[in-house]
């Protein structure tokens, strides 16, 4: 197992390499000096313009650019926000925690949808019961998250006055603290679980239909094991490598979907960070937003990737 | 009394294209400790009556629309999925065709012949283990302590087929029913899991309901035989008489079809194979099913179904030939 | 197999037609049928609209502001009494357009490198392959903003405000949607490649290129054409995103996601001024969805009984 995990981290290293590559290019094929507004800018030092134009070596060759860059993103230097005035990875390191926290949660709530309502809609084909699921999944991925959070800030908020639909992060103690921080935190999570609820529900349902008839199934009922324990150990378990695979493809999904959510809800995560910067030309700051949500991205496939050799057997032992 | 006892066994499916009668009117008795062979083509019903038995059928599509299935005089057809779980694997075993398909890639072989045993049996994790060790030993898998822990994926196919031996006898059933359980396997490993089957059954004294298409594996276990074609019976005999004495044509053409190699070249008998194939059985022919293919059709085949009928002791058979002769 | 003919007189009636096969399994699945209308009307709606509705988009009235639907309105207005549904409609020609075009060039670059990574047995099928994992594993929609943020300036001064973020969004939605459909090209080319008529094709003297124009893209077809529908779904929500964000056209051009972004600091007085683009938007992705799945339905051939 372990060198199995090692084998994936070996792995995960080119596609980041790769990853970085393309941000490079971009960001080198660009057209104009993405620092060239620096000159301009008089709330920039000369010495600050200086140093970093030494950092990035913008008249070397561009392999050398690339390599100074990746070694600088490598060693944590990602450069100066000159909107907030401080380092990026500072930055970055304040608000990814939020970020974290909003996307987990919803994750979390996604699963919980989704896993026993599809199980359930699985096990009864075509009933009331999974043609509603259905519907209700197919109408869930159809909309787009920033609409499902105006909807909500129109009905809990405007209408009914039961939510607030600004996050704040004053910080604070106490139990009430802790429930207003949870209040605040029920639309942005609802809004973003329940995207990932509906197009979760059919990856597991598929997935259960496509394992319920196979051969072992019928083994196992032939055993007089009772229908709940054949679908949570035999056909649940087994369904579960795929949904791993799918969702882990969902991940850039995710994050994108976050970003929206951060947006209409005024989250401070790296999400907001990243359109206020675009919005303020920080450049530094967009870029390493970007590589970090990559590295988001890898990371969480890296997981995906662990979860389904422990899930099947004939993977990690490989 | 007969131990299992199936009487006008009707299993439909509902398709697209119409109701399918995949079983219509089928009888079979098995005695106690008895081996009884079920003949027949690809697509005879074999499999499904086998799974009606212990509603192992998707249902839906599938439906056992009429007749009763009598096991130690009581009726399952009646009987909810729930109350058959006390009577599968704990009365009648079940093996299936395809090894390679039939165990759970994700759970070690041990985990899925031990959970059987704690279903229906009062042992503890660690006696289930040891009965499952003590199996696995008898089943001739070597190193059997270290093999408990290995997940499907790390045996071959014939070492599976002996799991799923273990697995169907570890309850010390009355009954097991094996669906081809040598068809998926190379020639040299069938040999060896009949010859396992037969030992198991020597020693535990159970009754066997061995499904196969291949005359010569029938030949070799059977005491008595059930030839089956298109959803019904046509014709049944102790396994002497049916290979001395065969009466339906259907039954003629299957042997006619075995390969002789006791015959030398000399004789140069000429393999016949039945011409046609197995109708599909939504809206089949009226009259004789086989008649489309028999070679001694009659008018009458076509317009009336023969009856099953005994026609010497435990000799019964379904052919309008058998009135006239 | 024998019994094929016995099972199935319908064959035998008609002549087989597989665009009729293809219409009667379609049909079957009434959501996709009833999205078909819907998304029709709606094409029709933005694309005759303006000859119907002649309102300008830009009228400005502040005394008109805000205003609920009515005979006058029928959308309402927004802050500043410009006509909503004038707005819409111009909006709606945008967004279908956009998911139009950005599906053409993910269903191009797609089939395009599909096709070599399935032809070539060596180091550029693996190549293409990995790029293929990598571009699913690039974080998009950061992406997308950061491509936009960086060339948005250049187009601008070449194509001007409207065409140059009309392109942009195009090539760079299209550019980071083409994977799957490569994915699928490729599993076709790797199937169909060993099959009996292809082979033939090729023990006849085919060239490699008339092999794949011939024999293979026209089997691949389906499967492209139905994640080439969920592409246009998905460049709409994309662009509307990318608008909605305050990044996409600029404020004077109204699209779907930019009459909801202008609109969504006024939920508490004009909520109908959300409530329209927004509905738009779903209505247009939740139909592109169904006629999707009634697609999957008709043309996946596995489904034939």
């Amino acid at each position: 197992m372990s060198q199995y995990i090692l084998r994936r981290l070996m792995i995960a290293i080119p596609s980041l390499l790769g990853i970085s590559l393309v941000l490079f290019v971009v960001l080198a094929l660009a057209p104009g000096d993405p620092f060239s507004e620096l000159a301009t800018n008089p709330n920039v030092p000369p010495e600050v313009q200086a140093a970093l134009r030494a950092k990035f070596g913008l008249d070397d060759p561009i392999y050398l650019r690339y390599l100074h860059w990746l070694a600088a993103m490598a060693q944590g230097d990602w450069g100066f926000s000159f909107v907030s005035r401080v380092d990026v990875d500072t930055l970055i390191l304040q608000r990814l925690p939020t970020t974290l926290y909003v996307v987990g949660s919803s994750q979390l709530l996604a699963l919980l949808i989704a896993i026993p309502v599809g199980v359930y809609a699985a096990t009864r084909p075509y009933s009331v019961f999974d043609q509603l699921a259905n519907t209700f999944a197919f109408i869930g991925f159809s909309l787009p998250t920033f609409f499902t959070g105006i909807l909500f800030i129109l009905i809990f908020s405007v209408k009914l006055d039961w939510l607030p639909f600004v996050y704040t992060s004053v910080p604070g103690s106490g139990i009430p603290w802790l429930l207003e921080m949870i209040r605040q935190a029920i639309m942005p999570v609802m809004v973003l679980g329940l995207f990932q609820a509906a197009s979760m529900t059919r990856f597991v349902r598929s997935a259960m239909l496509d394992v319920i008839r196979l051969d072992y199934v019928t083994t196992a009922r032939a055993k007089g094991l009772g229908q709940a324990k054949v679908i949570v150990k035999h056909v649940m378990r087994n369904a579960m490598i795929p949904v791993v695979t799918l969702v882990a493809l969902q991940v850039p999904a995710v994050f994108g979907g976050a970003i929206v959510t951060e947006q209409i809800f005024r989250i401070p995560g790296i999400g907001s960070l990243l359109i206020s910067s675009i919005l303020a030309n920080d450049t530094p700051v967009v870029m390493a937003v970007t590589f970090v949500f990559a590295c988001l991205v890898v990371l969480f496939n890296l997981i995906a990737d662990v979860l389904y050799g422990w899930l099947d057997p004939r993977i990690s032992f490989r | 009394m007969a131990l299992l006892d199936i009487k006008g066994l009707k299993t439909h499916f509902t398709t697209d294209a119409g109701i399918l009668q995949a079983v219509d009117g089928v009888d079979i008795s098995i005695n106690r400790g008895e081996t009884l062979c079920v003949v027949g083509e690809s697509g005879c019903g074999k499999t499904v009556t086998a799974m009606s038995i212990l509603k192992l059928i998707a249902m839906p599509p599938g439906k056992i629309v009429e007749g009763e299935i009598m096991f130690e005089g009581r009726d399952l057809v009646p009987l909810t999925s729930r109350e058959l779980d006390d009577i599968r694997a704990k009365e009648i075993g079940f093996i299936f065709q395809e090894p390679m398909t039939s165990l759970n890639p994700v759970l070690t072989i041990g985990e899925q012949i031990a959970e059987s045993l704690r279903r229906h049996e009062a042992v503890t994790k660690k006696q289930a283990l040891e009965r499952t060790i003590e199996m696995l030993k008898l089943v001739q898998i070597p190193n059997a302590a270290g093999r408990v822990h290995h997940y499907p994926h790390q045996f071959s196919g014939g070492m599976r087929q002996r799991v799923m031996i273990a697995m169907a006898l570890a309850c010390r059933p009355k009954l097991v029913i094996a669906d081809e359980p040598t068809t998926a396997l190379d020639v040299t490993i069938q040999a060896q899991i009949l010859d396992l089957l037969q030992d198991m059954k020597e020693r535990f004294g159970m009754a066997v309901m061995l499904i196969t298409h291949a005359m010569g594996v029938v030949a070799e276990t059977a005491q008595r035989v059930v030839v089956m074609y298109a959803g019904k019976v046509v014709e049944e005999a102790p396994v002497d008489e049916l290979f001395g004495n065969p009466r339906h044509p259907y039954t003629q053409g299957l042997i006619r079809s075995i390969p002789r190699i006791d015959l030398d070249a000399e004789h140069k008998t000429r393999l016949e194979a039945i011409g046609g194939s197995v109708p599909i059985l939504i809206n089949p022919p009226v009259g004789c099913r086989f008649a489309p293919r028999c070679k001694h059709a009659m008018s009458i085949c076509t317009q009336k179904e023969p009856r099953l009928r005994e026609i010497a002791p435990g000799h019964r058979m379904a052919c309008h030939l058998g009135d006239a002769s | 197999m024998a019994g094929l003919t016995l099972a199935s007189p319908s064959a035998e009636r008609r002549g087989y037609s597989p665009l009729r096969e293809t219409w009667r399994r379609y049909r079957r699945h009434k959501p996709a049928v009833v999205s078909a209308v819907l998304l029709l009307l709606l094409i029709a709606a933005v694309v005759i609209g303006p000859f119907i509705w002649r309102v300008s988009i830009s009228d400005i009235d502040v005394v008109a502001g805000l205003q609920g639907p009515s005979l006058a309105h029928p959308f309402g207005t927004d802050d500043l009494g410009q006509d909503l549904l004038a707005r819409m409609i111009y909006g709606g020609r945008i967004s279908l357009a956009v998911g139009l075009a950005a599906m053409l060039v993910s269903v191009f670059v797609g089939t395009l490198i599909g096709a070599l990574a399935g032809m070539s047995r060596g180091a550029l099928g693996y190549a293409l392959m990995w790029l293929t994992d990598l571009f699913l594993s690039l974080p998009q929609l950061p992406l997308l903003l950061m491509l936009i943020y960086l060339f948005r300036d250049g187009l601008k001064a070449v194509f001007g405000p409207e065409g140059g973020i009309f392109i942009l969004i195009v090539l760079v939605i299209g550019g980071l949607r083409w994977m799957p459909v490569a994915r699928l090209v490729r599993a076709q080319f790797l199937s169909l490649r060993e099959k009996e008529f292809v082979e033939a094709a090729r023990a006849l003297g085919a060239s490699p290129v008339r092999q794949v124009v011939r024999h293979i893209l026209p089997n691949a077809l389906g499967p492209v054409i139905i994640a080439g529908t969920i592409d246009v779904a998905a460049a709409i929500i994309a662009e509307s995103t990318l608008s909605f964000l305050g990044l996409g056209f600029p404020p004077d051009t109204p699209t779907w996601g930019r009459i909801l972004y202008d609109a969504k600091d006024f939920l508490d007085i004009g909520p109908h001024w959300a409530l329209f683009p927004g509905g738009a938007i779903f209505i247009a992705v939740v139909a592109i969805n169904f006629i999707g799945d009634g697609l999957r339905d008709a043309l996946d051939a596995r489904k034939v009984i």
